[in-house]
């Protein structure tokens, strides 16, 4: 069996599955969001009544990121909603925007979007805060009601999106049916050469499959370059198997996964043991190729869409009106580090937005130093417009007032995961997506810019 | 349900993403709550670029759709996992898509919720149909009648019990799955 079938496996209490049965799985966690918890919820109660209670409350994690800061009355309405729904239930896992848990959230327009506009709990993006929080385990089943759920396939879980009414259900019985996908491998070999991330991998593999060229199957990552890729190039990678179709991505568990899980757990208090799955010699799949990474070059998708690829350096002649770095796949400390390399002692020449996906990013940028700065600083000093409030903002546009949103027809190049039109904002928008680096290089030329020349 | 639905369609392209069937700026509209539930339906489809659609699917000052049948190419229903997709279109009163290919959030999210029969059709429709054409859909046959031409569709299968109890819940309690209310 492949590891998603070994998963779903046990999951469902029987020793084997194939491609293509339905089984019943049994959830570990179920992950929600302010845009799609309340309408779970509104299901949950409405199926199984006003008083019913979940099937157990500490495998609820509710994580509100998208439309924290600002204005819109609806918006700020919706993590009330969490927060009552947490104090009811007694959910030990919500991570409110605020400290008070009898308040009510309201975003204060005059202190703006850049300075620090929350409580000390409060995380940011679900899929980047899920591990950070010690929720993400090997050989667990993750559903959450957002699509890059998937994300979480980089600590060798099972890990999908779904719907409110899916997760309405989940909620009251712990369970949901599933058809096990078939399994697509992409074995990794050798490693990523200077200027190209695993941003680019992904935009690759996309781009040769097509942008549903994973529809309702596994993405599995295999081989000394998956192994070689650090835990947030993984993330990166896993994340967006949705951007191909697919229903998830996974990478095996390793030494590297053990380290960053235990840690992790210990660190937040959550459940502490697991159980992965290994590789099994006779797996079956659907789709096996090999990439070669030290061949990879920094790639962008072209507007308007991720499967829509081409290399960085065929691109010189777009114009561009803005940069955008941030969202769960590209918000990561490694990915401000990263782009801050790029731009260190230069300026800009667009505007460029910076959007940490977590508080705790905006804690480490805070911190870790390049030279004798710390990384926030350089990319403040670089003309980055650096925001404290973690969370989705421009990444799928959002209230007018969101931060960085593209509120007019302009081009913009983003580290974020989508283009499709409208994603950022104006349905007449043009976006482009890439890596950090390329994003950076982009920045400080105003063009799509191949970031190798600015990394000696 | 009827056994055949006639109505005006409406035609997209491939590779409809949710942002284009319900912009994320209306996501802050919960489905649940029927006054929100009526608007979402009415910002059904707003994503569409203008110039590529200039066709208006709800007519300004109105909160519903004429056109009850939507034909798409492949790849309907791409991207994120919102079931406020589905839930919109069924608002505003679609009944039936028919596209090449789906996303499978949102073919799960039509399923779950009962909003809609996504319909898979077999051949490219989106080439010889215009907006405006009138359609037959006919539920027992799986087959749509367009411009004088029958076309068959791919039998939904399993999930179509689903889908005809109004949505996993109702479906779920007829089977003794979950407990009745
Ligand atoms: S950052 Fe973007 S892709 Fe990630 S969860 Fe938020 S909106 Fe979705």
């Amino acid at each position: 069996m492949t590891l998603t079938e070994k998963i779903l496996a046990r999951a469902s209490g029987r020793s084997q599955v194939a491609a293509g049965d339905n089984v019943w799985v049994n959830a570990d966690i179920l992950l929600t969001h302010d845009v799609c918890g309340p309408g779970s919820i509104g299901v949950f109660k409405r199926e199984f009544g006003q008083d019913a209670k979940v099937w157990d409350p500490n495998k609820i994690v509710i994580i509100p990121d998208h439309y924290i800061f600002t204005a819109d009355r609806l918006s700020n309405r919706n993590v009330d909603v969490l927060r009552e729904f947490a104090k009811e239930q007694e959910l030990p896992y919500f991570y409110d925007v605020i400290d008070d848990p009898n308040g009510h959230w309201t975003f204060n327009v005059a202190r703006g979007q850049v300075g620090r506009q929350h409580g000390s709990r409060y995380q940011g993006v679900c899929h980047a805060a899920l591990p950070q929080r010690g929720h993400a385990r090997p050989g667990e089943v993750l559903f959450g009601t957002d699509s890059h759920t998937c994300m979480a396939g980089a600590f060798g879980e099972f890990a999908t999106g779904i719907g409110n009414t899916d997760a309405g259900f989940i909620l009251g019985t712990g369970k949901l049916l599933l058809k096990v996908p078939e399994t697509m491998r992409f074995y990794l070999e050798a490693e990523l050469p200077k200027g190209v991330m695993a941003k680019d991998v992904i935009l690759h593999v996309i781009g040769d499959i097509g942008f549903d060229g994973a529809t309702y199957r596994a993405m599995q990552w295999e081989g000394p370059g998956a192994s070689a890729l650090d835990i947030d190039d993984r993330m990166t990678i896993a994340n967006m198997a949705i951007e191909a179709g697919g229903k998830n991505g996974i990478f095996p568990a390793d030494e590297k996964t053990f380290a960053y899980v235990n840690e992790r757990v210990r660190e937040n208090g959550t459940k502490s043991s697991y159980e992965p799955v290994e590789l099994d010699t006779d797996q079956r799949f659907v789709f096996d190729r090999v990439y070669d990474l030290s061949k990879l070059e920094p790639t962008v998708a072209m507007h308007p869409n991720p499967g829509n690829r081409a290399l960085a350096k065929a691109l010189e002649h777009v114009r561009l009106d803005r940069a955008y770095i941030g969202s769960c796949t590209g918000g990561k400390t490694s990915d401000f580090v990263a782009f801050a390399e790029v731009v260190r002692g230069k300026r800009v020449q667009i505007e460029t937005y910076g959007v940490p996906a977590t508080s705790e990013v905006v804690q480490e940028l805070k911190q870790f130093r390049l030279g004798n700065s710390p990384v926030w600083d350089v990319l403040v000093d670089a003309g980055v417009m650096m925001t404290e409030n973690a969370s989705c903002a421009a990444c799928l546009g959002g209230p007018q007032d969101t931060f960085g949103r593209l509120n007019a027809p302009l081009t913009c190049i983003s580290a974020t995961n989508r283009n499709f039109p409208g994603r950022m904002g104006s349905k007449e928008s043009k976006v482009y997506l890439a890596s950090p680096y390329t994003v950076a290089a982009s920045a400080l030329t105003g063009r799509v810019t191949d970031p190798r020349e600015f990394l000696s | 349900m009827a056994k055949k639905l006639i109505s005006p369609v409406y035609v997209v392209s491939d590779n409809i993403d949710t942002d284009q069937i319900i912009p994320a700026q209306y996501l802050t509209l919960v489905p649940t709550i029927p006054d929100e539930y009526e608007k979402l339906g009415s910002y059904a489809m707003a994503g569409l670029p203008n110039d590529l659609y200039p066709h208006d699917f709800i007519k300004p000052g109105t909160m519903k759709t004429e056109y009850k049948i939507v034909i798409a190419g492949k790849n309907f229903g791409c991207g994120s996992s919102r079931e406020h997709a589905p839930i919109a279109l069924g608002a505003a009163g679609v009944d039936v898509i028919v596209a090449e290919s789906y996303a499978r959030i949102f073919f799960r999210n039509s399923v779950a919720t009962g909003e809609l029969y996504p319909y898979e059709a077999q051949e490219r429709l989106i080439d010889t149909v215009k907006i405006g054409d009138i359609a037959t859909i006919d539920f027992d046959g799986d087959t749509i009648e367009i411009n004088g031409q029958t076309h068959q569709l791919k039998p939904m299968g399993d999930v179509r019990p689903v889908i005809e109890a109004g949505g996993l819940f109702n479906y779920a309690r007829k089977a003794g799955m979950i407990s009745k209310r």
